[in-house]
């Protein structure tokens, strides 16, 4: 792999890399004079600019962030807000944090340049509530950037105002979903709405809202700085810049690692530069790449794939929040699968019937098998409320339960089917959830 | 807004009375009259409601400012004590239902007292695949009981919680703002002492 420049993680080994002065001296808040006092970029030539870098957004859907931003209305009279997502709640990321705990003045810097380029006065930035000790660090950092008038009233004498308030969440995955995370900000319960209205029309308050993962938001500022060309010269034609990819199970270093786009996964689980393999005395088996809610891959699709959203996408299954947990030959799959599955019965927030009983469903019907008391066409019945569950819900938590549940079962049948007893259904059998109604 | 939730608040009382006989009726008048001496008595460190008055300031709704509001409580009692959902409501001028709709939906507010050590082992994914359910097994039989209760003192609580977002260091537990990672066993019962001797 060609040499890349480290967008996001350049500085994390510095000492005091959080501060306002080490971020300075290292290039911090140069892109905000350029824009607001030096090359006075208008919000509209920033959008393009972030257009024209190709720069995807990294919570997990990987939509194009300055076509996002083009969706806010200009020439309506309501304030518009810029929501930073930092909820990281996805089993298997936790890339966020480093950013947040290392650099927490590059989201800072980047978050006042998107709200710049929409038009927003507002931004808040939406922290998952296990994260105490971030929340600190943040605030500490935010105040520093007020004193210093980077933000508040009229920054660096622009005329532009930007007020950023630091939200703490309160343990509920589901408002890392966007729709979700405004209700919450409301002061509602985190269950998400219905689209359209997308957020950036109707979003916070009924206003345009734009909500953005930490990590696309800390890309602007270097975009700025180098142009959209440079950042659209690494990774490949669709999938451009870097990601940061936080790889999780038995590999030697576990751990945070930002890659160029294309990056073959061979390279990331393997190369002596990243994970440097997996660990003495353990095979690899299978990979979830992009955090728990995607298809699993088979030791070797994984090693086929190369780090971006098409050669995942190929293989199918996705690239995500970057989540990539590697799993070793030493996993139980069904186990696996079921603790993946009771995650996201406890997460459902229990709006939408299929969600909030299908998960538990799929949860109830593991645990049987895992108890010995399977019946013969539990995968059969697993396949159908999954297939009952995909794409008929408000949000894609259900699908997210549905797509490891499938997968795994496709993937890894034989381990499954070794829980199932060896014997026929009754004709008048009816296939049923509750185990307490089994024959013994 | 406030008119239905209002006779919401009256029918508690009531409610209980019909439903529960004399000794629900009396309970219910004591709790009536705990809760308008408490909710007065109720009152932040004189940082706690700067901050408060802050949020009030700079949050666009006072729905949106429950969610703050809460954790300061927290921050100031530990937990959400009797009397304390009602004070918010107050606080803040909103309904009632909707302090204990958050209360409700979110599992990081607590309505009852978690204890002073409360010991949050991460379950999900990558934390199973790399030994969380020996990290459990361990606390279960040091402190004798099982995740979701609180130890006879009331000093440790134990609870499995899904993903913390530690998976490259997992295993690992969190305690209020700690987290504490790649555990093994010999690593939780230097920290059980610690927390033991930091009282």
């Amino acid at each position: 792999m060609a040499d890349f420049p480290k967008i996001l993680s350049e500085n994390w080994d510095v000492e005091n890399s959080h501060t306002l002065e080490v971020y300075e001296s290292h290039g911090g808040y140069v892109a905000l004079k350029k824009v607001l006092t030096g090359d006075k970029i208008t919000p509209e030539a920033l959008r393009e600019e972030v257009k024209t870098s190709g720069l995807r957004g990294r919570g997990g859907a990987g939509f194009p962030t300055g076509v996002k931003w083009g969706f806010v209305p200009q020439n309506i009279d309501k304030p518009k807000y810029l929501l930073v997502n930092a909820d990281e709640s996805e089993p298997g990321t936790f890339k966020d944090r480093f950013i947040m705990d290392y650099d927490p003045h590059m989201m800072i810097e980047g978050s006042i340049l998107s709200s710049y380029a929409i038009n927003a006065n507002d931004c808040f930035i939406y922290i998952r509530g296990e994260y105490g000790w971030l929340v600190d660090r943040l605030e500490e950092a935010i105040e520093e950037a007020y004193a210093k008038g980077y933000l508040g009233k009229n920054i660096l004498g622009s005329g532009f105002d930007c007020e950023m308030i630091v939200h703490k969440g309160a343990g509920a995955y589901i408002c890392g979903e966007e729709t979700g995370l405004i209700n919450s900000l409301e002061g509602l319960k985190g269950q998400p709405r219905i689209k359209p209205p997308f957020p950036a029309v109707v979003g916070f308050l009924d206003c345009p809202t734009i909500v953005n993962n930490v990590e696309t938001v800390a890309s602007v500022p270097w975009i700025v700085n180098n142009g959209a060309n440079a950042y659209a010269a690494i990774g490949t034609e669709k999938s451009t810049g870097t990601k940061l990819f936080s790889v999780s199970g038995p590999v030697k270093r576990p751990g945070v690692y930002e890659i160029p786009l294309g990056l073959p996964m061979k390279e990331l689980l393997m190369g002596n530069d990243y994970c440097q393999g997996m660990k003495d005395g353990v095979e690899l088996k299978a990979c979830i790449p992009g955090g728990s809610s995607v298809p699993i891959l088979n030791a070797e699709e994984t090693l086929a794939c190369n780090v971006d959203y098409e050669s995942f996408a190929e293989h199918g299954t996705m690239l995500g929040s970057g989540g990539c947990i590697v799993v070793g030959n030493d996993a139980n799959m069904p186990e696996l699968l079921k603790n993946l599955i009771q995650f996201y019965h406890h997460e459902s927030c229990g709006q939408c019937t299929p969600c909030r009983e299908g998960t538990g469903w799929l949860d109830m019907i593991l645990e049987r098998m895992l108890n010995g008391e399977g019946r013969p066409k539990d995968l059969e019945l697993l396949d159908r409320i999954g297939n009952n569950m995909m794409g008929t819900t408000i949000c894609v938590l259900a699908d997210a339960a549905v797509m490891p549940c499938q997968s795994f079962i496709k993937k890894f049948r034989d381990e499954f089917e070794a829980l199932l007893p060896d014997m026929e259904e009754p004709e008048d059998y009816i296939p049923t959830t509750s185990s307490a109604e089994l024959p013994r | 807004m406030s008119d239905p939730n209002e006779a919401a608040r009256d029918d508690v009382p009531v409610d209980g009375a019909e439903n529960g006989g004399a000794d629900t009726a009396a309970d219910g008048g004591a709790d009536d009259a705990s809760t308008a001496t408490a909710t007065g008595a109720f009152a932040f460190s004189p940082e706690r409601e700067e901050k408060f008055q802050e949020l009030v300031r700079r949050y666009p709704t006072a729905k949106s400012a429950i969610m703050p509001t809460l954790w300061l409580c927290q921050d100031e009692w530990g937990w959400l004590k009797p009397g304390v959902p009602e004070w918010v409501a107050e606080r803040l001028d909103v309904p009632l239902s909707a302090v204990y709709e958050i209360i409700h939906f979110y599992t990081m507010y607590y309505v009852e007292n978690p204890g002073k050590v409360n010991i949050q082992v991460c379950r999900t994914a990558s934390c199973h695949l790399m030994g969380a359910q020996t990290i459990v097994e361990h606390l279960k039989k040091r402190l004798g009981i099982e995740p979701g209760q609180t130890d006879a003192e009331g000093f440790f609580r134990l609870e499995e919680v899904e993903c913390l977002g530690a998976c490259g260091m997992a295993p690992m537990l969190q305690v209020g703002k700690h987290y504490y990672e790649n555990l093994t066993p010999e690593k939780v019962d230097e920290l059980l002492d610690q927390w033991r001797r930091d009282g």
